[in-house]
């Protein structure tokens, strides 16, 4: 009996190995159903696909970068500015997001890649900054230290299909929608060719190199797709919020995408949504008992780098392999 | 606005004294990076730490010179506990998990801070006895910034004796060329790593306490300084003391000259020109060509 229910266990589990996009949004599909609090499961939903993003680089590209805070509040201010401030359609205004988000990517990508190993991770801090400035400065457009306000969307029309946004549990599916192809896309990178690169690079330098693989290149356009995925998750943010703040693009946002990705394990694939699920949660009951969260961060950082770099659902993945 | 040569010439030694303030934490971050390759992200959170320290001792001493004392042992002992407690058990194992690590730590400071000092932050008044203005030539400035620029000069060529002219220095030097033959020739190198991310710590806290009268004191008055750093390492080239100063003192005169000129382009300018060494020069002033790939 007990063989016949590991061997069901097993096949599902090699479908979901398999199918790990599908697998990814039928597990965020089910989840607001068993968990009642909506609005934290929007929350978990985007900054899961926020460290989804920042897994491509971190996780697979193995390039630790400290930026990524530039391209999720990128993608926030586009999408939110299009929004609030020339009244565009929502569908639109992500696409704006989006693509803004890639071209802060593209631009800090090729300063960055100008340099090799552990210069990245200065380069991408100092440079987000640098955006950080650039968007506070330009208060005109962007609200400055008040954040922007307005970015208003109340009503999606799909065809027949009306969503009402005021509704949480409608808001989440059609976030999950856009956070669906999102995931998709990831998957479907990850599992073509170029995806093998991104780990080949990641594991041997030199021997990619060898191989006839343009390594610049490679973490170049592995920038800008997580750039751009992260950049979706902002916009989407922008729209849960109607609001955008100034600290989305702050160091701590970056920090954030990092401490994320690996509570959940970096380079899983489900990982990143694994880690905002559980830090999300405690942040929602802690809070509410402490000041002293951010030395509750801290400390889980370092417990996470000395003890558990594996992450959550690294560790599952490591056991279940055995 | 008319700008005359005086006030150029003003704004140059303004510049220098803040770029002094810059070589003190560029320099400790360039020692602690060319020793033990690990990029410290609670580099400015020291230079908060120092800060807090300096006004604390200030406010209960009321000696300054006392500060200068106490706040690089503060800081280089919290050095040294993190060296030994949390970065050791990280060697080997790649260079990005000390930054993660570190990242966190200064999370930790940061927070322990406000718990003890509270979040809204200090004023740091200038000392007595260093108020006022001197007459340099070229009009009246600031005595404390001139003190700062004659206090950053006499430490770095103590350092710079230190180094080339120690014992302990050559094997610094030696070090931060190839760690293994200095293992091979029986000399425990973990102690040295031990004492240079000590002396980088009490470096960055040192310059907390000397900028906190020109900067005034915050919890989070180290991230911009923290950003500040590594524009300095990479325009003056990774691992680079030499470097570190220079860009150090660089970074400061463009920031200021920037400042007389066009005010709210200050905090951009530092990005530029760090924008221009990457397009330029991207081993940086200093750099040595292949250093850590």
């Amino acid at each position: 009996m007990s063989g016949q229910r590991s061997a069901f266990f097993r096949t599902g589990a090699d479908w979901a190995a398999r199918h790990r996009a599908a697998a990814t949004t039928l597990v965020l599909a089910l989840f607001p159903l068993i968990f009642p609090f909506h609005t934290l499961a929007i929350n978990i939903l985007l900054f899961g696909l926020f460290a989804a993003g920042y897994n491509l680089t971190f996780g697979y590209t193995g390039k630790l970068s400290f930026g990524h805070a530039a391209f999720f509040g990128g993608g926030a201010y586009g999408c939110g500015i299009l929004i609030a401030n020339y009244d565009v359609h929502w569908a639109l205004a992500i696409a704006g997001g989006i693509l803004l988000g890639g071209l802060i990517a593209l631009v800090i990508g090729l300063l960055a890649t100008r340099t090799r190993g552990i210069y990245f991770a200065m380069i991408t801090l100092a440079l987000a900054q640098c955006v950080y400035f650039v968007f506070f400065h330009a208060a005109s457009l962007t609200g400055g230290d008040n954040g922007l306000r307005g970015v208003n969307v109340v009503r999606v029309e799909l065809g027949p299909l009306q969503i009402n946004l005021l509704n949480p549990l409608a808001k989440y599916y059609f976030m999950l929608g856009l956070v669906g192809v999102a995931v998709w896309a990831l998957a479907r990178i990850l599992r073509s060719p170029f995806g093998a690169v991104l780990e080949a690079v990641r594991e041997n330098e030199g021997r990619a190199r060898a191989c006839g693989v343009n390594i610049e290149a490679t973490r170049l356009l592995s920038l800008v797709i997580s750039g751009m995925v992260c950049a979706l998750a902002g916009a989407l943010n922008a729209i849960n919020l109607s609001t955008v703040a100034i600290d989305s693009l702050s160091y701590q946002t970056s920090g954030l995408a990092m401490m994320l990705t690996l509570l959940g394990g970096m380079g899983t694939f489900f990982g990143p949504f694994v880690g905002s699920a559980v830090f999300l949660g405690i942040e929602h009951i802690v809070t509410g008992y402490t000041e002293r969260w951010q030395l509750i961060v801290g400390i889980v950082f370092i417990v996470l780098v000395l003890f558990f770099p594996k992450g959550i659902w690294g560790t599952i993945l490591q056991r279940y392999a055995k | 606005m008319d700008i005359s040569l005086t006030l150029i010439a003003q704004q140059l030694v303004a510049g220098v004294s803040l770029g002094s303030i810059y070589v003190l934490v560029g320099v400790g971050l360039s020692l602690i990076f060319g020793l033990l390759t690990i990029v410290n992200f609670a580099h400015g959170a020291l230079f908060m730490v120092g800060a807090y320290v300096g006004t604390y001792v200030f406010l209960k001493t009321g000696n300054f010179w006392l500060c200068l004392v106490a706040v690089p042992l503060a800081t280089g002992f919290i050095g040294l506990v993190a060296e030994r407690l949390l970065i050791r058990p990280l060697y080997g194992r790649g260079p990005d998990y000390p930054l993660l690590l570190t990242f966190g730590l200064a999370y930790v400071l940061m927070d322990v801070v406000r718990m003890l000092f509270g979040v809204q932050g200090e004023r740091f008044d200038t000392p007595e006895a260093l108020q006022g203005a001197v007459d340099i030539g070229v009009g009246m400035f600031p005595l404390y910034r001139l003190v700062l620029i004659a206090f950053t000069a006499a430490l770095m060529l103590a350092l710079w004796l230190f180094i080339e002219k120690t014992r302990f220095g050559l094997i610094i030097r030696a070090g931060a060329r190839d760690a293994q033959v200095l293992r091979v020739l029986g000399i425990d190198v973990s102690r040295v790593w031990l004492a240079i991310f000590g002396l980088g710590s009490a470096l960055a806290g040192l310059a907390g306490l000397l900028a906190a009268p020109m900067r005034g004191v915050s919890p989070e008055m180290g991230i911009p300084v923290l950003v500040e750093a590594f524009v300095i390492t990479v325009v003056g080239g990774m691992g680079s003391l030499g470097g570190a100063i220079a860009a150090g003192l660089l970074l400061g005169i463009v920031v200021s000259m920037t400042t007389l000129f066009q005010p709210e382009m200050a905090e951009l300018s530092m990005f530029a020109l760090m924008a221009l060494t990457l397009i330029v020069k991207p081993q940086g002033l200093f750099g040595r060509k292949g250093l850590l790939s």
